[in-house]
């Protein structure tokens, strides 16, 4: 009774804690400016399905494919498992799903299997981190806390999983001696070649072994969960919205400016009325200068950032060795909210701590070098767009501060005056025909 | 030109006429000299295909497209309002482009605007001239020549047109080889994002030098594009490693008009 308490009390926190993190994350990205989408839910079913659940975008990359669609897997199946455990932790039973009968067996059966799978695949990717050093993983804006990240996470899975392993090797045994309460239940072709290692041992070291697994793996997965949204590993969760509100136009279609367009079209027409402003409101900025200015839908971009470098990887900029690193430019997006955020915690809504995304996570000279060649883009396993916030931190250093380097702003007052970036006569426009 | 003229939509207009496509020429293809042989091999197929077509001369203006990726929405809208007022007042419907940027831009962005036209690529002219029979090539220079394509970034990822440029370069029977950089995979040639009106960022390299790197370790006997920008970064770099006699850099465009003795 006393363990059932207990686990109930566990659950009930990790939950909470869990969910009150997931709503501040939610409060965070609601800071973004607002954005309607929901147009052709068919067309975003299907893109979600694709690339978040069918994992299209991963195959690029079929090593890391192969080892992600493993613990991939293993982590979507074994919430059955979890499942049973919860039922069991509230109520005291054990192995309350087993009535199922051979079908159970065949799940115990696939989740040892996945489970070997999810070790090995931690494994390699641990050693791709840590031995083989793989470049993308080791770039400048990878300081210890990503690295670290990546490596808690890979670790404790280790864990959970040669848990569950041995809990699973010591219930076996403990049923097939007929212990009370171990119902004979499940089939452990894994774990069973565990079972010498624990087959000398007394019934009730083998049960205290097999309850402190038991808790291990279910108290480690309630820490894991709410690890969670502090970590990378949010795309978990992520990855599925993210995918489901991402650009359907195609990728070379920019995001039109509605209040540039009132301004030139008065400019334009000056007999057309400015729209009125409301008492008090200031107008909008032009672009993005911090987080706030960026869309939800950047913001959210940016939690489901996994840090995997695959668009800093095919970026010509960054491999020619320029400063620019697109996932850079999610990770300060991402960093830089987390700090307003928790200002917002302590201080309240209205909170300004008189810093900014732009110039201090992320310098001119960074977003000056992006040749806006979608790369980036299309190498996103969870279709996020760090092109979309580099032009509109663009916009903001161009229309509100006027700080575009010279050879630009030349090329602007080219285009204004000849209808041209060259220094060309409108004039000679027909001279081709001639020569 | 030299057999025929070149017709305005405003002479168009003046007689009365109207033609099936407008040719927008850019602005690189209206003032660049290398590019300029580009437009005019643009202009040989079109006319000898037997398709009626007008540009708007000096009427045409920068769709705006560099101001736009440079952040300057103002100086974008500005464009493409006066072109949009142009191109409604000779009521185009459909345009032909050689530049990936003015085709990406007139495509997708100025219909928020009040622009909508049929926009297409001259590689997807090209294809559909061949594809339909209306011209005809018989390899010509370029047969059994070992030729690579770059792909332009506002073709291929910004509007997935991969396939045009390719089956138009199968046509000259010549050895397509790629690149392992290609398609949706492509690195960029440097220019795009506004970047062809400045000096690049501090690095160890320039962008167009990585891409002609890639493009001549295939010992290729032309690297063909389909896109001014690409033209000069690319011919950059060739001549840079001193290969200019070796390996042509040539618009597709080109390769068909040499192809066909126009
Ligand atoms: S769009 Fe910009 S940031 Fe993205 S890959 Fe290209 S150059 Fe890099
Ligand atoms: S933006 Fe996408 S590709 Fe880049 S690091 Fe983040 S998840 Fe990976």
């Amino acid at each position: 009774m006393l363990s059932q308490i207990l686990f109930s009390l566990f659950l009930l926190a990790g939950s909470y804690f869990f969910a009150s993190k997931v709503r501040e994350i939610s409060r965070n990205i609601k800071l973004g400016r607002d954005l309607q989408i929901n147009d052709r839910p068919a067309d975003r079913w299907k893109v979600m399905a694709r690339v978040a659940l069918g994992q299209s975008k991963m195959t690029s990359r079929p090593v890391a494919a192969f080892f992600h669609l493993l613990i991939y897997v293993g982590f979507v199946i074994i919430n059955i498992e979890v499942m049973e455990i919860i039922i069991d932790g509230i109520f005291g039973t054990h192995r309350i799903l087993s009535f199922m009968g051979g079908f159970y067996d065949f799940l115990i059966a696939s989740f040892e299997i996945l489970a070997v799978g999810v070790l090995l695949a931690c494994v390699v990717f641990l050693s791709r981190r840590n031995l083989l050093k793989l470049k993308r993983f080791w770039m400048r804006e990878m300081t210890s806390w990503p690295r670290t990240d990546a490596n808690l996470i890979l670790i404790t899975e280790i864990f959970l999983m040669s848990a569950f392993l041995i809990m699973n090797a010591t219930d076996s045994i403990l049923q097939s001696r007929g212990a009370d309460h171990y119902v004979l239940a499940g089939a452990f072709p894994v774990s069973s070649l565990l079972v010498p290692l624990f087959n000398e041992m007394s019934n009730d070291g083998l049960m205290a072994l097999e309850r402190f697994c038991w808790w291990f793996h279910i108290i480690g997965i309630l820490a894991f969960l709410n690890y969670v949204p502090y970590s990378k590993h949010f795309h978990i969760l992520l990855a599925f919205p993210n995918t489901w509100y991402s650009k359907l136009e195609p990728k070379g279609s920019f995001t039109n400016m509605e209040s540039v367009t009132n301004e030139v079209k008065m400019m334009m027409d000056p007999s057309i009325v400015p729209p009125p402003v409301a008492p008090g409101a200031s107008p909008p900025r032009f672009g993005a200068k911090d987080v706030k200015d960026l869309s939800w839908k950047q913001l959210m971009d940016a939690y489901s950032c996994t840090e995997c470098g695959r668009c800093t990887s095919v970026c010509p900029a960054n491999i020619t060795g320029k400063l620019l690193s697109p996932r850079k430019i999610m990770m300060d997006t991402r960093d830089r909210l987390e700090e307003l955020g928790n200002g917002i915690n302590k201080n309240g809504p209205d909170y300004e701590d008189g810093k900014s995304l732009l110039n201090d996570y992320i310098t001119p000279e960074e977003l000056w070098a992006c040749t806006s060649c979608n790369a980036c883009v299309e190498a996103c396993p969870v279709l996020i767009d760090p092109l979309s916030i580099i032009i509109d931190m663009r916009r903001f250093m161009v229309m509100e501060q006027s700080a575009a380097p010279a050879e630009l702003n030349g090329m602007f007052t080219k285009i204004e005056n000849n209808g041209a970036p060259w220094q060309f006569s409108p004039a000679d426009r027909m001279n081709w025909t001639e020569s | 030109m030299d057999n025929f003229k070149v017709r305005t939509m405003a002479d168009m207009m003046a007689a009365g006429e109207k033609p099936d496509i407008l040719f927008w020429v850019g602005c690189a293809g209206s003032f660049d000299d290398r590019a300029k042989k580009v437009t005019k091999a643009v202009a040989r197929i079109l006319h000898h295909a037997g398709i009626s077509f007008a540009v708007l001369g000096t009427e045409e203006s920068c769709t705006g497209d560099p101001a736009k990726r440079a952040g300057n929405e103002f100086l974008f809208q500005m464009q493409a309002m006066n072109n949009i007022m142009v191109l409604n007042g000779y009521e185009v419907t459909k345009i032909v482009t050689a530049c990936p940027h003015c085709f990406n831009t007139l495509k997708n962005e100025y219909p928020q605007l009040g622009g909508h036209y049929e926009v297409i690529h001259h590689s997807q002219l090209l294809q559909d001239l061949l594809d339909t029979g209306k011209i005809k090539v018989e390899g010509g220079t370029f047969k059994g020549k070992k030729i690579t394509f770059h792909d332009p970034c506002y073709l291929g990822r910004a509007n997935d047109v991969y396939e045009a440029p390719r089956r138009v370069i199968m046509r000259l029977d010549s050895l397509m080889v790629e690149m392992k950089r290609s398609k949706s995979n492509g690195l960029c040639c440097g220019a795009g994002g506004a970047q062809m009106f400045k000096e690049p960022e501090p690095g160890n390299k320039d962008i167009n030098m990585e891409r002609t790197e890639e493009a001549l370790a295939l010992t290729p006997d032309a690297i063909a594009v389909a896109c001014p920008f690409c033209m000069t970064m690319l011919s950059d770099g060739v001549k840079l490693h001193n290969k200019e006699t070796e390996v042509k850099v040539k618009d597709i465009a080109e390769l068909i008009a040499e192809a066909i003795d126009l």
